[in-house]
């Protein structure tokens, strides 16, 4: 059995407007079938990556492969690529049907079989019969399914979709968010997605490289992006996290002691990263990694421990976090167990709260 | 309060309510109590249709009636053909500075008067004028060529005084239509001429209608461009209404013209909504 060609390999890829690099020798590999993720703050390059594949921009260097085969000389209209826009960018002027017919029709397809194949294409997404209503009758979701299907009825190697759940109401998004992935599965097509939105990349990816200023910080899986950052950057973007400045007190192989510099004696590891004693250092802890007590005896298995006062509760349902205040002033965020426990919990209540070593995730704060 | 607000109401509107009665219904009214007045004698009138059915059986009236049509229609469309790409270009591909830069440049040759600018025409064309003076110079005539005095020429000295016309009510249509809608349409396999017929025109056919039923409107009322440019062939309607007024001091005959060109606008401009599916609130609001 041949190895199944990836449907996208960017490689090398770099983008310069003028003296700005906004894309910067990014390389990586879509494995046919996948949803892969580009995460990044507005403004990381990540539209620019997606422009270069759609074929909108062409890369100052580096390659674009599709099925193994380079396709920077095929002009946009061209390319085995679909993309989902932004703000979906339907056809204002035509109905549904006619919209999702359009690709079809360009391509030269018989009128009958384009009929079929866009009946097709509503029953997938779940709209059947809406073919002759107006795109402004739509409502936010239905526009999102029918981007999609305009695109999929293409049959494309790679369909690229540009944070096209960002207009969508926040209950509307959670729902888009499964529904897109199960779309996906459907029809067995590689989607590229970018978005700066952590949750949407965590929940349907295969893959996600986290993107900042240019570059690629990290590639992995959701758990990986989590569990493991390799950079700061990653750390604190990925997920929530407590932030110190600090210096290295102790140092034994990864496992490490750190003075903050507002005081806080905490551990942390630094699994793959050397840090020597005396050495800067940025430390990440999840809010969701510290455990809360009001007995310190509950935390005596932990090896941070730190004893403080409760400065605000903010109340968010089951993202419900809790700022600590340690004698020195230095601010810790703890997520509020849901268990009723705390439920009396009040301002000014003295608390305790620890974790242990490894869940600290500590970064030389000079060698980023 | 209330009051006061009936008040002020009244007042914003007094303008507006003067300008309209004063100078537009007034007048039309007149005019067509006029035009429907027949002289049988010195100062001995009738009410009649006589004024009408002169025009009717007289084919030089309905010629030049028929011509001046045919030639605001052929501006119209020669000013769309000249102004579509240069409002695509300002409003979907000029960035920021350059593109406020070109929209003045469409707009000051409106800053000088319409006799002037026309002038310039007449300086430019003349037997003695800057092309026909290059031609000689390069070689290319051997004596001085007149180009002034032809329906070309007025077709020119049309189209250059209505351009601003066309190109504001496209820029704003064509501005309005979002880039990324025209990227899909490249995305899915679009080609330009596909992507200009399904895509942009009909996003832009308020505007185009808009802006046609300005430049026509225009073009069959004017009256310099075509006494300065056109020749003793190139009659325009305008100058017959004139010519009934003050040099026949025919008022009654003049008055039947002008309602004939109100009625063929009218007819036109309704026509045209028709024919591409669109509404005056639609293009004009």
């Amino acid at each position: 059995m041949t190895t199944r060609l990836p449907d996208l390999e960017c490689d090398a890829l770099t983008k310069r407007f003028g003296a700005a690099t906004a894309v910067d020798d990014v390389s990586f590999t879509v494995p046919a079938g996948s949803f892969f993720s580009i995460l990044g703050p507005s403004g990381c390059g990540k539209t620019t990556i997606m422009r270069m594949i759609a074929g909108f921009l062409e890369p100052t260097s580096g390659d674009i492969r599709i099925k193994g085969r380079s396709v920077l000389d095929v002009p946009p209209n061209k390319r085995p690529v679909n993309m989902v826009f932004q703000h979906l960018a339907l056809f204002p002027m035509m109905n549904i049907a006619d919209n999702i017919g359009y690709g079809l029709r360009r391509k030269g397809m018989a009128k009958p079989e384009i009929a079929r194949k866009v009946d097709e294409a509503l029953d997938r997404i779940g709209l059947p019969g809406i073919g002759a209503r107006r795109v402004e009758e739509l409502s936010g979701g239905q526009k999102q399914r029918v981007a999609i299907a305009r695109c999929m009825v293409l049959e494309p190697d790679v369909l690229l979709l540009d944070e096209p759940l960002g207009a969508l109401d926040l209950k509307l998004r959670e729902h888009m968010k499964v529904e897109l992935k199960a779309l996906q599965a459907a029809f067995d097509t590689t989607f590229v997605y970018i978005t700066h939105d952590q949750s949407e990349a965590l929940v349907m990816s295969d893959n996600i490289a986290v993107m900042n200023e240019g570059r690629f910080e990290q590639m992995g899986t959701a758990r990986d992006l989590y569990y493991r950052p390799q950079t700061a950057f990653v750390a604190g973007f990925v997920g929530d996290a407590n932030r110190w400045q600090g210096r290295v007190i102790r140092a034994a192989g990864e496992a490490l002691e750190i003075k903050t510099d507002s005081g806080l004696m905490l551990r942390a590891a630094s699994p793959g990263r050397t840090l020597a004693v005396g050495d800067r250092a940025e430390v990440f802890v999840r809010p969701e990694a510290i455990r809360l007590a009001e007995d310190a005896a509950q935390l005596s298995h932990f090896d941070t421990q730190i004893s403080g006062h409760v400065a605000t509760i903010l109340f968010n349902g089951a993202a419900s976090r809790v700022i600590v205040t340690d004698p020195s002033g230095a601010e810790i965020g703890v997520t509020l167990p849901q268990s009723g426990e705390f439920a009396h919990l009040t301002r000014g209540a003295p608390v305790h709260v620890g974790w242990s070593g490894d869940q600290g995730n500590a970064f030389s704060a000079t060698g980023r | 309060m209330r009051a006061g607000q009936k008040l002020g109401l009244i007042l914003l509107l007094t303008p507006l309510l003067l300008w309209l009665s004063l100078l537009i219904i007034i007048p039309h009214i007149d005019l067509f109590l006029l035009s429907l007045r027949e002289r049988v004698g010195v100062r001995q009138y009738e009410t009649g249709l006589a004024n009408y059915t002169t025009i009717l059986t007289e084919p030089l009236y309905m010629i030049t009636f028929a011509r001046t049509a045919m030639m605001s229609i052929l501006a119209t469309l020669l000013t769309l053909l000249i102004a579509f790409p240069v409002s695509y270009y300002i409003a979907k591909m000029a960035r920021g500075r350059a593109r406020s830069v070109l929209f003045l440049m469409c707009l000051v040759p409106f800053w000088v008067s319409e006799l002037v600018r026309t002038f310039g025409w007449m300086i430019l064309l003349r037997e003695s004028g800057v092309i026909s003076g290059l031609l000689q110079w390069a070689g290319l005539a051997a004596g001085p060529v007149e180009m002034l005095y032809n329906d070309a020429a007025m077709m020119v000295g049309l189209v250059y005084t209505s351009m601003l016309f066309m190109v504001v009510p496209l820029v704003t249509t064509l501005d309005s239509l979002d880039d990324a809608v025209i990227e899909a349409g490249y995305d899915l396999g679009g080609s330009g001429p596909s992507i200009l017929r399904e895509i942009v025109i009909p996003h832009a056919m308020p505007g185009i209608v808009s802006g046609s039923i300005v430049v026509f409107m225009l073009s069959l009322g004017n009256y310099l461009t075509p006494t300065m440019l056109g020749g003793k062939d190139s009659l325009w309607f305008t100058q017959m209404i004139y010519s009934q007024f003050i040099v026949r001091f025919n008022w009654e005959l003049g008055a039947a013209f002008g309602f004939m060109l109100l009625i063929l606008s009218s007819l036109i401009v309704w026509a045209v909504l028709r024919l591409t599916g669109q509404t005056l609130e639609k293009t004009m609001g």
